[in-house]
């Protein structure tokens, strides 16, 4: 990255500081406790914690032991018990409970919740209806910003999403305002805001009230401009299977914070290695990085072709020879991509990344619909989600489909996968993802003549412009509209890449970023209408009482906050990096988390009990 | 709610620390001036204990803690003055929202306010102006609750949405509670509007509380997501019943079948469910659910004893219970294959039950056969008499995928080469017959293509002096062939 950017480009704001305060509020919050006391951590607060913290210094203040929190009867033999965790029903629930069956036995103790970011009242009242309000205290750890990366920043609030758009509660709104709020207090006053999507107004407005209710400040801003936009605005970019090295490693491995634990397949040792993920590892930065992203695209592009994993192993050895430093890094690198490897050049792998790219362009629909088809009658799973769902919220989002079709692939998905995932079916109706047509008599009669003739092969040309006339999603109009599909034909040169298609080998420009490219262009929605409509609307471009004056871009005027309310992917920051090298300016990726087609599918999917 | 009416003994333990904060011999020297300066003053405020509200007691002393160095910005309790003069940024529209009530202040929460001079200061003014950045006094509670009956909607919910002391109690009309209701919603603080429900649901009949909700979807789903997170089963069925959502109560009940263990008690729970108003499609399924379960039942009673040959040759990995209806349908081709129509294990059986299609039958059974190697079962499952007495193979899947799913089960290539030689696409034919050393139907798609050269080039691959070698030098020698190249 670093070497590739414009000379004139601004520099970034140092959001360490922001780990900083929350380590020291968390050291304030346990001093609070004075004497010995035993935590107990939520699971998915231990990866948070390892960035900004770690047992040192917990046990520096007086921690005893340390504890996960795993809704089982305790063990501990502390007086005091500290718990540490996401404002839960059910974990609040679980504490009441031991807090009662302590009392049953008569054993003193003090207890204190810890809720971070925030806490609800909801959890308030489980405490008051179970009669032990009182016998535990609470308090807040204002922890909402972890800096991922010099440029990503993460709310590490994955249920933001399932919450938001699937369960329709707006609990998070006021928190993702005041972590706005933090960022324009510390690094702000912003001058100007454009977002679109429900929750980004709301969340606008939250964060609008508080900085209002807040004090005024003069200092000169290091962020100058922000973009809101609702996750439910792109569900096609997150659900591509990514190809940028992080990407690709956050697909098969799973990133968790910034970091990732390689298995002894890669580490070629018996134990498993966590390796943090960002800039600063020398592996990752610039030309290098880029180099291995292309080459990993040009043999993704040749569809067929088995990859040789000596010729990839000579590759990184190769480009990364003047690393010797980072040897050990290096060698495990190797080894996740010769693990990558493995898993994508099956051929399955390559069948579905080619079924992806026809339905992104809308062609060979019937062909497309019949492969998976296939797909859910093997029951095939690939090896790190259910593939099949995926397939076919991949062909809801792109495409739509017919009535027919519809029901016809939930009832073969049901006979596969087990009928529970009705469920999940109707939370797709949920999220909006499907939507529901009675077709009206002339559309059935269409229907079962064009039915007749599918058959005959003669006829599939018609049944694709049929399909096309019956499609629900916007997103092919969209596609056309943005030019979101580089043309085809041309050869795409990734060494040399023209637009932010790269980050899809040159197949796809994510919508979301393309939004934020042509917001910011031409500074506002105006003759976006047609867009917008598409959409859904919920789009707005406003200027802060500052932002009139600063016309001319000065340096904070070109760092611009992107937040993604629902998550964002790599291949997105990737994006957006790269538009920035561009236009000469800076994006700063604010997120609730980071997403992929895998965790947007475990959202909702809906079959355990 | 009654949170709002803090009992004194329930903060004994808080007050212990309250006390203890201040001998506090912690290591963070740094900290320490601008600890003591701010607890300076917090003690005269502790000292001055006018009203009895002990939360405060507790608030204060760990409000009063600055971490010195570290600049606090974390947003402020204090409810300052909307920043004076000039304008901020704009409001916008945000979807349903209620016309706001325009007086944002009143002039009773200044003046409760002064019972407790300092507090208030630094509420209303002092660190507005000065920036004083102390860590989140989240809950001064320093208020008088006097007062509480003077807020209105707006206010009671700006001061739940700063976690400052508040109370419901005054609104008793249903009217006020609506517009109490309302206007959380309009905040879009989804922590408040479920805070607002909860004492809505405790002061409101079922009967009335849902039916204004009816009218207010955002609240229903909060409503609804808070059931659904309290467990709350019951009351959410009574909830949908009431909005006649009654689809919805199906599937919800439905849910229930994945807590209950039991197969049995799961079955005729799921039994109960077929009476449920589900959609016509999902209907259907829900009736395939309760007898694929059904019959699962009768299936494992009698295999887990495992009398049968085949179990004792290739033991069970798992129960069949609660599996998916193809992996039943792979599962009686595996250890049930053959069996007469009538009984329950028979794929015959399960297919016709179960509507499965052509196409799904023969992929599911050609795995099951090919993984027990039986291709006298694999060639059956393809083989059509024609009208002359000849048997000819036919298949609903491409060849090509037979041959994938044979070989991932190892097949010998005799098995498959009789495959291969049925893909229709010559250049797929090609290619998979010299993936998986089809010798001999290369050499024949060679020689039919008059491909002298590929030929040539393939010997190469083939081991010397066997009979494909003899065969093709045989091929190059024969002067019949007219070689394209």
């Amino acid at each position: 990255m670093a070497q590739t950017d414009r000379r004139d480009a601004p520099g970034l704001p140092d959001f360490s500081l922001l780990k900083r305060l929350a380590r020291d509020q968390l050291i304030y919050l346990l001093e609070q406790l004075p004497g010995k006391k035993d935590l107990f951590i939520d699971a998915d607060l231990m990866s948070p914690l390892d960035r900004i913290a770690n047992v040192t210094t917990l046990k520096q203040h007086e921690v005893d032991k340390l504890y996960k929190v795993e809704l089982k009867p305790v063990v501990s033999v502390s007086d005091q018990l500290c718990f540490l965790i996401r404002p839960r029903i059910q974990t609040v629930k679980w504490i009441a409970d031991v807090v009662k069956s302590d009392k049953a036995v008569g054993r003193f103790r003090r207890y204190k919740i810890i809720f971070t970011p925030q806490k609800f009242y909801a959890c308030e009242t489980v405490l008051e209806e179970q009669g032990v309000y009182g016998d535990v205290t609470s308090d807040e750890w204002e922890f909402y910003l972890l800096p991922l990366d010099d440029d990503i920043i993460s709310l590490e609030l994955p249920e933001f999403f399932r919450d938001n758009f699937l369960e329709g509660d707006q609990r998070w709104v006021t928190t993702a305002g005041s972590a706005l709020r933090l960022l324009h207090f510390l690094f702000g006053p912003f001058s100007k805001v454009y977002g679109i999507g429900r929750c980004a107004k709301m969340v606008y407005e939250s964060w609008r009230e508080q900085v209002e209710d807040g004090e005024k400040k003069a200092q000169n801003p290091d962020i100058g401009n922000v973009f809101l936009i609702d996750r439910d605005v792109d569900f096609v970019t997150p659900l591509c299977s990514q190809v940028v090295y992080e990407g690709l490693v956050d697909d098969i491995f799973r990133i968790k914070c910034g970091s990732v634990e390689f298995g002894p397949d890669v580490t070629s040792t018996d134990k498993s290695l966590k390796v943090m993920l960002n800039s600063q590892d020398k592996v990752h930065v610039g030309e290098t990085q880029r180099k291995k992203e292309i080459w990993w695209e040009k043999q993704r592009k040749k569809k067929r072709c088995g990859m040789d994993i000596k010729q990839m192993k000579a590759f990184v050895a190769e480009e990364l020879k003047g690393l010797k430093q980072e040897h050990r890094l290096l060698s495990l690198h190797i080894g996740a991509c010769e693990s990558i490897m493995k898993k994508k050049t099956k051929q399955d792998f390559q069948e579905l990344l080619k079924t992806e790219h026809s339905l992104l362009e809308g062609f060979e629909i019937r062909e497309c619909i019949t492969y998976i088809e296939e797909h859910i009658n093997r029951q095939l799973d690939y090896p790190f989600y259910n593939s099949s769902f995926y397939m076919l919220l991949y062909t809801f989002s792109t495409l739509g489909l017919l009535p027919k079709d519809y029901r016809s692939l939930k009832a073969q998905y049901l006979q596969s996968y087990g009928i529970e995932h009705l469920l999940s079916f109707a939370n797709l109706r949920q999220i909006g993802l499907l939507v529901e047509q009675q077709p009206g008599e002339t559309l059935t009669v269409m229907e079962s003549k064009v039915g007749k003739l599918v058959n005959d092969k003669t006829a599939g040309k018609l049944t694709d412009a049929f399909s096309s006339l019956a499609k629900k999603s916007n997103f092919r109009a969209l596609s056309k509209r943005l030019m979101l599909i580089p043309k085809t034909g041309e050869e795409y040169d990734l060494r040399v890449p023209r637009d932010m298609a790269y980050i899809f080998s040159g197949a796809y420009i994510p919508l979301s970023c393309k939004l934020i490219e042509q917001v910011l262009e031409r500074d506002g929605w105006t003759g976006f209408e047609e867009v917008t409509r598409m959409l859904n609307g919920h789009e707005f471009a406003v200027t802060g009482p500052d932002g009139t004056e600063t016309r001319n871009k000065t340096d904070p005027q070109r760092i611009i906050l992107v937040m993604f309310l629902g998550g964002c992917t790599f291949s997105e920051i990737s994006a957006l990096r790269f538009l920035g090298r561009e236009r000469g300016c800076k994006f700063i990726v604010l997120t609730t988390a980071i997403t992929n087609s895998s965790r947007l599918l475990e959202s909702l999917l809906d079959n355990q009990g | 709610m009654t949170r709002a009416k803090p009992e004194d003994d329930d903060w004994n333990s808080s007050k212990i620390h309250a006390f203890t904060f201040d001998d506090d011999d912690d290591e963070f020297t740094k900290l320490k001036e601008s600890k003591r300066a701010v607890s300076s003053i917090l003690v005269d405020d502790d000292d001055d204990d006018d009203d009895d509200d002990d939360d405060d007691v507790e608030k204060v002393s760990w409000s009063g803690e600055p971490v010195g160095s570290i600049s606090w910005s974390v947003k402020e309790t204090a409810s300052s003055i909307r920043s004076g003069g000039e304008h901020g940024f704009p409001k916008i529209n945000t979807a349903p929202s209620l016309p706001k009530q325009g007086s944002g202040y009143s002039l009773s929460s200044l003046f409760k306010a002064k019972s407790r001079p300092f507090q208030s200061f630094s509420e209303s003014f002092s660190e507005a102006s000065t920036r004083v950045y102390a860590p989140e006094l989240r809950k001064p509670k320093s208020e008088c609750k006097d007062y509480f009956s003077d807020w209105s909607p707006e206010e009671t919910v700006k001061r739940m949405r700063k976690g400052k002391v508040y109370s419901l109690e005054r609104f008793r009309s249903l009217q006020d509670k609506l517009l109490l209701l309302d206007e959380a919603v309009s905040a879009h603080d989804g922590n408040v509007i479920t805070a607002v429900l909860i004492y809505l649901k405790k002061s409101l009949s079922k009967e009335i509380f849902f039916q204004e909700l009816m009218v207010r979807e955002i609240a229903l789903r909060h409503y609804v997501h808070y059931l659904k997170e309290m467990e709350e089963q019951k009351t959410l069925v009574e909830l949908m019943k009431a909005l006649r959502r009654t689809e919805d109560i199906a599937l919800m009940q439905y849910k229930e079948h994945l807590s209950i263990k039991d197969e049995n008690q799961r079955r005729d729970f799921l039994k109960t469910c077929m009476r449920l108003p589900f959609s016509q499609d999902d209907a259907i399924h829900v009736q395939d659910h309760y007898t694929l379960l059904e019959r699962q039942i009768i299936i494992e009673a009698t295999d887990k004893k495992g009398e049968a040959e085949i179990f004792k040759k290739f033991p069970r990995k798992a129960s069949i219970l609660n599996m998916p209806i193809i992996t039943t349908l792979y599962y009686s081709c595996f250890y049930h294959y053959g069996e007469s129509e009538g009984t329950f294990s028979s794929p015959a059986n399960i297919r016709s039950t179960f509507r499965i299609s052509e196409k799904q039958y023969i992929l599911t059974a050609l795995g099951a056969r090919a993984k027990l190697k039986s291709w006298f079962d694999v060639d059956s499952l393809f083989n059509t008499k024609n009208w002359l007495g000849y048997t000819k193979k036919r298949s609903p899947i491409g060849f090509h995928r037979v041959v994938d799913i044979l070989q991932k089960n190892n097949a010998p290539v005799q098995v498959l080469k009789d495959y291969v030689s049925l893909i229709d696409d010559a250049e797929l034919k090609l290619s998979l017959a010299q993936k998986y050393k089809c010798h001999d139907i290369v050499i024949e798609m060679y020689r039919d293509l008059k491909d002298r050269q590929q030929l040539i080039v393939y010997q190469g691959k083939v081991e010397r002096g066997s009979h494909e070698d003899r065969k093709i030098d045989q091929l190059l020698g024969n002067m019949q062939i007219r070689w394209k190249n």
